[in-house]
């Protein structure tokens, strides 16, 4: 019966990754932009709450409404200065340049916030949990998260299919010369694409926050956990994500299983057999002729 | 050609010997010629220096000679083969654990140096069919992931130290003034070693292969350039100096910490050192580590200012002066490693 | 005859090291097609991009008597110069309807609107929502030209429409074009296919290494005189 429990740990945990690896996969998508501070940016959104909220014990899920729009203004502002002049010179600087904000960004949280860990309250929600049966708990917060995720992935997905703004993007994707040709404006609609990229970050930050503790270093292994999630689903596609965030969950939650201390191992390794026999991932988006 | 009454006759231009109407195709520069000399007095120089400095200033500087190691071979990877990677610590751990397993079952930890070295290499050429089944971006978090999990495979062996680590054995039998300077040496000898290696690999048909590969890979392809073998025996190379710079901390620090060896930290550090210096040639890593040294030196009381600091010198380089440092003072094509070729009027001709 | 609607004088665009156009200078007059004609390399399409905002020029570009030259491509279509590039660059993950009413971000209004531009073509209607990929060579070119008209345009760029297609398909294309002309709508069109570029345009320009070496109307010249300035041989060549 654990077993049964470690599968369904996993797919929750599987909603994390993949609302984490929303925004990446939007920012590669649209901009190409292969961001190595996504990771960080999440433990940013984190600090922002802590540092913003009244007390250590109010609720974060207030944090929900204001986390995301700082960073849906932030990314607007990244993209169109920073992020913009560096795709300019190509994407092995963007990568670089990403790397660099990464590690600026990790240490001024260090420095501003110390290297202790803290976590975001939830109040009682973090121990109510649904007990079908006595091994299996599948905790009301992890659940949300899951819930938080489909919905966020639901909402990109018809913002970029069924708005104009999403078709812009999309256009903007497909081809950045043709899009400026029929006249639209790439700057701001690439500002666009970015804000919406950071406010899932954001709101992915929270949830890390709320699901585990933070420190100004945990940007690292949620960055990697995110990439894996995108390349094992298959690049370009966003369920895709989802399914991969829910093979890594299921790795680590069942590797756990066995021997505690490989969980995390465990999961690293399933990218690494997925990355040597299917390098296109388990779901790549159709490709075109 | 010339044409006369319907038939066409081709004359081909004669060919002297050595050079072609009037140029001459030369490898090295005035410049790199007049190098020579100064570089080997700056060897004996830094030969000597054990006996001059204190035991603080060669640690210091061992630590200096391993950044160098380690912005070259980066330099190598992404600058000319176009391989951005963050995962190169995972050899600068495997290094150091090799010296301390080998140290732990009896060798020498200064003759296990070199076989660490090759150990990274051995590892490296599997690992290299994995990762390059990514490109870009993509193939950098490869890299870090691998890096991952080497640490965690390697801190499950208790014996190896577990998470927290260990001392390297067989470094308490020297007399430490006499181990300060062996260190020393050593790491001479392998920064030496390495630039040597580096040049020899850039200025050989390989290094001309990473131009063209650099430049267009689909073009090199069409001209026969063997691109994943290329591409992989500088993976190789910069394996093994990672191994080597591995290696070196071990015997320097006198013990092996995971976090610190396998810590992506050193990524961070040897892109800063490329970014700041230069990205693509031989000089900038030198000058990159120069300055990235000082720095660190000058900063090192600040906590973490100093990467933030150095962090944020380094992205504005990477958007704004992306030639790195190097570029910026070189306006004259100067080549103190002259690895390309040049085309000189000839003037001791006609 | 009126102000003309685009003048452009002594552009200069450098793609690096190489000089793409040396003090190239137009003029095209609303209601008018103008050909540009020349070899592979000699500047055409190089020309087309710069009036449409895609390469910075030195030089000046006026239309409608405002200096636009620092404009960017989006701003240029705001006024009604609007576009089909070399190649079609429909958009690939989107469906013909929505490549078409891409066209309309600009916001200018005028007789062009989804269903207008399907009373053009047939078979488009009904094949709305199909991905343009799965479209012929034709087909799609036939909707890049919609999604430049429902912009409404003042000018219209042509660039090499006939590149890749059967003569037939090319023929019903053109054959649009008089539908259009009723509208005062200038046209500036690129053509390899020189034969049918001067059979349909009242004037045209003939671009060698980035310079003019012929413009005017094709009755005032022969053909001999386009070949000459064309391939660049000396104009007053004896005959053999």
């Amino acid at each position: 019966m654990n077993w049964i429990n470690a599968i369904i740990q996993g797919l929750l945990l599987g909603g994390l990754f993949a609302l984490f690896a929303c925004g990446l996969s939007m920012l590669f998508g649209v901009l190409g932009i292969i961001n190595l501070a996504h990771g960080d940016l999440a433990v940013l959104g984190a600090y922002v709450a802590v540092a913003l909220l009244p007390s250590v014990h109010t609720n974060a899920l207030w944090a929900l409404l204001f986390v995301p729009p700082m960073f849906a203004v932030f990314g607007y502002a990244s993209q169109r200065t920073l992020l913009r002049r560096s795709m300019e010179s190509g994407p092995l600087t963007t990568l670089l340049v990403t790397f660099g904000l990464s590690v600026v960004l990790e240490n001024a949280l260090l420095e501003g916030f110390s290297a202790d860990s803290h976590s975001l309250s939830v109040g009682s929600l973090v121990t109510k949990a649904f007990r079908p049966n006595s091994s299996i708990s599948i905790s009301y917060l992890r659940l949300g998260i899951l819930v938080v995720a489909v919905v966020v992935l639901a909402l990109v997905q018809l913002f970029l299919a069924r708005t104009g703004t999403g078709r812009q993007i999309r256009a903007l994707a497909d081809d950045s010369e043709a899009a400026s040709i029929v006249g639209i404006n790439t700057r701001h609609v690439a500002g666009i694409a970015a804000a919406v990229a950071f406010a899932t970050v954001g709101i992915a930050g929270l949830a890390d926050g709320m699901y585990a503790q933070f420190g100004p270093t945990s940007g690292g292994t949620l960055l990697l956990f995110g990439f894996e999630a995108v390349i094992i689903g298959g690049l370009g596609s966003l369920w895709g994500t989802l399914v991969g965030g829910c093979v890594l969950g299921l790795a680590q939650t069942i590797g756990a299983q066995i021997d505690p201390t490989i969980g995390v191992l465990c999961a690293h390794v399933v990218f690494l057999v997925v990355l040597a026999v299917k390098p296109n991932g388990l779901m790549p988006a159709t490709v075109d002729a | 050609m010339t044409t006369d009454g319907g038939h066409v006759q081709v004359t081909t231009p004669s060919a002297p010997e050595g050079s072609a109407a009037g140029v001459r195709i030369r490898r090295s520069t005035r410049a790199s010629r007049w190098a020579i000399g100064p570089a080997v007095v700056v060897l004996a120089v830094l030969a000597y220096l054990p006996f001059l400095l204190q035991q603080d200033t060669t640690s210091t500087l061992v630590n200096f000679f391993i950044l160098l190691v380690l912005g070259m071979t980066w330099n190598l990877l992404a600058g000319y083969a176009g391989l951005v990677s963050v995962g190169q610590q995972a050899y600068i751990g495997v290094g150091a654990y090799a010296v301390l397993w080998l140290a732990q079952h009896g060798m020498n930890p200064f003759v296990a140096l070199p076989v660490a070295a090759v150990v990274c290499a051995v590892v490296a050429f599997p690992t290299s069919w994995l990762v390059f089944r990514l490109r870009g971006g993509y193939f950098a978090i490869g890299t870090w992931v691998v890096a991952t999990v080497f640490a965690l495979l390697t801190i499950r062996d208790a014996s190896l130290g577990g998470g927290t680590g260990t001392n390297v054995p067989h470094l308490d039998g020297y007399d430490p003034v006499v181990l300060r300077a062996l260190t020393y040496w050593a790491a001479l000898v392998v920064a030496a070693l390495t630039l040597a290696a580096c040049y020899i690999v850039l200025r050989s048909r390989i290094g001309i292969a990473l131009t063209a590969v650099r430049d267009d890979e689909t073009a090199a392809r069409a001209v026969g350039v063997h691109v994943p073998r290329a591409k992989r025996i500088v993976y190789l190379v910069a394996a093994l100096g990672a191994g080597a710079a591995g290696a070196l901390l071990a015997i320097s620090q006198l013990n092996v910490q995971p976090n610190n060896v396998y810590g992506v930290q050193w990524s961070a550090y040897m892109i800063f050192v490329v970014l700041i210096g230069g990205i693509g040639t031989m000089e900038g890593p030198i000058i990159g580590t120069i300055v990235f040294f000082v720095l660190q030196q000058t900063l090192a009381n600040e906590g973490a200012w100093y990467l933030i600091i150095v962090g944020s010198i380094a992205v504005a380089m990477a958007v704004w002066a992306r030639q790195g440092l190097w570029g910026l003072l070189d306006r004259w094509g100067l080549r103190l490693f002259p690895v390309g070729y040049r085309v000189e009027r000839d003037h001791a001709g006609q | 005859m009126s102000e003309p609607l685009l003048e452009a004088h002594d552009l200069v665009v450098r793609h690096g090291q190489l000089v793409a156009l040396r003090d190239v200078s137009l003029q095209v007059h609303a209601g008018e097609v103008c050909a540009v004609v020349g070899a592979n390399g000699a500047g055409k399409s190089t020309l087309l991009r710069t009036l449409a905002g895609l390469h910075p020029t030195s030089g000046r570009i006026v239309f409608a008597g405002e200096d636009i030259t620092r404009e960017s491509a989006h701003a240029r279509v705001r006024r009604g110069i609007v576009m089909v590039p070399e190649g079609r660059r429909l958009f690939r993950s989107l469906t013909v309807e929505e490549n078409i009413l891409i066209g309309e971000v600009s916001g200018r209004s005028g007789r062009w609107d989804l269903d207008a531009v399907f009373g053009l073509f047939g078979w488009m209607r009904d094949r709305r929502h199909e991905r343009v990929s799965h479209l012929s060579g034709g087909e799609q070119q036939q909707v890049a030209i919609c999604r430049a008209l429902i912009a409404n345009p003042r000018l219209l760029l042509l660039d090499e429409i006939s590149l890749g297609l059967a003569p037939v398909i090319v023929q019903q294309i053109y054959q649009v074009l008089p539908e259009l002309l009723g509208e005062d709508i200038a046209v500036l069109l690129v053509e390899q296919d020189v034969a049918q570029a001067l059979r349909v345009a009242n004037r045209f320009q003939c671009l060698l290494e980035g310079r003019t070496t012929l413009e005017g109307s094709p009755a005032d010249f022969s053909a001999h005189d386009v070949e000459a300035a064309y391939f660049g041989f000396a104009a007053e060549e004896p005959a053999p």
